[in-house]
């Protein structure tokens, strides 16, 4: 047997769980706000083209129209200026093996419960490390603070006159992930990979600027990462090929042993 | 005006019916004058006889030569009866009705519908019945204070009095000043959309004081969202008023792509579109549901729609859509009876039109002439100054219009 027929056995046999880490793509799921004069994207929208009815008597069907950062979405490298001229920087030419990776999930709900602009630090990565081992080279870090428990769409965006208040990365810890842990990207359960007040941080956005600066990518509105070990999870997030795309909306899955 | 009992729901609700709407050509002029709230007759040019029935030809001198002119609206009632009897479906259900023969001061005599407080010294307005066409009223001279409750007058009116408002976007200026307005007016419940909840705007809070306010989540470039909020309220709303608008301050070449425009035509075009085909069946369905029925269906326009702004180009060109659109709505909530009212302000002063000089109409005036247009049962509305000059502008040359708002 090898390997993969062992993977298919373990399917078979329920040793591996597929958890889904993908909010429901919906109009009422929060969109990113930009200041009104810049260019915005489009929050998902579903019309119906027909549904067993004169428009087409034996079928149902929808359009549905979205931004390349809608719902639970991937970020890729071209998506930030810092990764423009990078080579394999868009959804269509990373090389596919990009696609899947361990996942390191880093538990933060205490803290952001407590702090809803909680920054991730290096020390915090470091302390995880000490208990948890330390982060393999190409993984997923996710950042989990139980923010996608947050079902109402005001305490999800969580505004108020400063803007948004989420938890995120601070920029050392971005930093050390990209350069002494060569991570292969970032996700959080909010709707940014970096933290709400991030555009006060300097350099602003650190996330986004970092990691697609380095060819690393981003995973945003996640959710069930409380299902997932601290370690030992495969993570496959694989985006839709869109000619130079600078993300998409995709299906996040978790491989778990049970 | 006491209000009305609350509808008993297990009860049959009355269709709709409308009062005679056959006019020929020559006298929608008294329509075209009363949509815009004025009292216009013919008048000849060569011997300046006012007349009325509209006619062809002057019955005095035969030229047919003949203007629409603003009249005095003045007179006296010289003879009224009350039918008790009519073969007709609309008035056979509203009878009662009080109708007279009124002299007016420039010169023809007039039958026209009665207010109940018309008596000798009158004067008259042109208005806009059920079918969309133009009546002659008789009005009591002075002005009181519930004049409007008038039981046959309110046939005419859309006034928002013990009526149900759904105000499709409370996040602006304008929103919050038309909710005021009809508050003001004593409307029973105003339905007050706002577009991402998850973002609390300014005056939320004093919206939510407003007794009869309830705010419901809106986005109508949601076709789910508003076929939702129609599924609850649809059956019971009595004026949409839709000033949802997107504006941004582009022409063809000040921004790259289509992203914009294309933001504009869904909230300013498709969305009207979408609250359309939601609201208006219920609406239609309930054109005659007692004294409190579905009466009116208000867009917020822009005088752009007649003309284009080039500076708010892309703008400009999703209100056109809007108005021709909104032409198409007015034709299908009319045999209902259910009245269609543009409105065309000129520069709004808000923040999209910050660059551009005063005169500005304020969102308060704005909303007041939209009230305003309601209770007088004005049909296409040019509130303010500026709109009004536009508005004479374009109907004295439209192309001298398009040259002088494009240079």
């Amino acid at each position: 047997m090898n390997v993969l027929s062992q993977l298919v056995e373990a399917f078979s046999s329920g040793k591996i769980r597929v958890v889904d880490l993908t909010q429901t793509l919906a109009p009422e799921f929060p969109s990113i706000s930009l200041p009104p004069e810049m260019g915005q994207a489009w929050p998902f929208r579903i019309e119906e083209v027909s549904r067993y009815d004169e428009r087409g008597p034996a079928w149902y069907w929808n359009n549905f129209s979205c931004g390349e950062h809608t719902g639970t979405h991937f970020d890729a490298p071209i998506h930030w200026i810092s990764g423009k001229d990078l080579p394999h920087n868009a959804t269509d030419s990373i090389p596919p093996d990009r696609f899947i990776g361990p996942g390191c999930v880093i538990d933060c709900t205490k803290e952001a419960a407590a702090n809803p602009d909680f920054l991730l630090t290096k020390p915090f990565l470091l302390e995880w490390e000490k208990k948890h081992g330390r982060i393999p080279p190409r993984a997923w870090v996710l950042m989990r603070t139980d923010w996608s428990k947050r079902e109402d769409p005001v305490a999800y965006q969580n505004y108020d006159d400063e803007g948004q208040h989420t938890p995120g990365p601070d920029v050392d810890a971005v930093k050390f992930l990209v350069a002494e842990r060569d991570v292969l990207g970032f996700g959080t359960e909010s709707i940014g990979t970096d933290a709400g007040q991030a555009y006060h941080l300097r350099p602003p956005y650190p996330c986004h600027y970092y990691m697609h600066g380095a060819g690393r990518y981003g995973l945003q509105c996640l959710t069930n990462l409380d299902q997932l070990p601290p370690t030992g999870a495969v993570v496959i997030a694989a985006p839709l090929k869109i000619r130079n795309g600078s993300g998409s909306p995709l299906r996040v899955l978790a491989l778990i042993h049970d | 005006m006491q209000r009305p009992k609350r509808k008993n729901p297990v009860l049959r609700t009355r269709l709709p019916t409308l009062p005679p709407a056959a006019r020929s050509r020559v006298a929608l002029g008294l329509t075209a004058a009363a949509a815009l709230g004025r009292f216009e007759l013919q008048q000849c040019r060569d011997c300046g006889t006012v007349q009325y029935p509209p006619r062809e030809a002057c019955q005095k001198c035969l030229s047919v030569r003949l203007d629409w002119k603003p009249q005095p609206t003045g007179g006296e009632l010289i003879a009224q009866t009350v039918l008790h009897h009519s073969n007709d479906l609309f008035f056979r259900e509203r009878l009662p009705w009080r109708l007279g023969l009124v002299k007016l001061d420039c010169g023809p005599t007039v039958v026209a519908h009665l207010h109940a407080g018309a008596l000798e010294k009158v004067r008259v307005r042109a208005m806009l019945d059920r079918a969309g066409q133009a009546v002659i009223v008789a009005l009591p001279q002075k002005e009181n204070g519930d004049m409007a409750d008038d039981r046959q007058l309110r046939e005419f009116t859309c006034d928002p009095r013990n009526r149900k408002i759904l105000i499709t976007d409370g996040k602006t200026a304008v929103g919050q000043a038309l909710v005021q307005g009809f508050a003001k007016s004593a409307a029973e419940i105003i339905w007050v959309g706002y577009a991402e909840p998850w973002k609390k705007f300014a005056g939320f809070d004093e919206l939510e004081k407003i007794p009869q306010v309830t705010l419901m989540p809106l986005d109508v470039t949601d076709s789910k969202n508003v076929k939702e909020l129609a599924a609850e309220i649809a059956g019971k709303v009595d004026i949409v008023v839709n000033n949802a608008e997107h504006h941004r301050t582009f022409g063809i070449s000040s921004r790259q792509g289509v992203e914009t425009a294309r933001a504009e035509m869904d909230v300013n075009y498709l969305g009207l579109l979408r609250l359309a085909q939601e609201f208006g069946p219920a609406m239609r369905a309930r054109g005659a549901d007692g004294a409190a029925s579905a009466v009116a269906w208000v867009n917020l326009l822009s005088v752009y729609a007649l003309a284009n702004f080039p500076p708010h180009g892309t703008f400009s060109a999703s209100k056109a859509a809007a108005h021709s659109l909104a032409q198409c709505l007015r034709a299908e909530m009319r045999p209902a009876g259910v009245r269609v009212v543009n409105v065309f302000p000129g520069p709004i002063d808000d923040e999209w039109n910050q660059l551009l000089p005063p005169p500005k109409i304020a969102p308060a005036a704005l909303a007041k002439s939209i009230v305003a247009a309601l209770c007088e049962g004005i049909e296409d509305v040019y509130p303010g100054d500026v709109a009004q000059e536009w508005l004479e502008r374009w109907r004295d040359n439209p192309k001298a219009l398009e040259r002088e708002i494009s240079a």
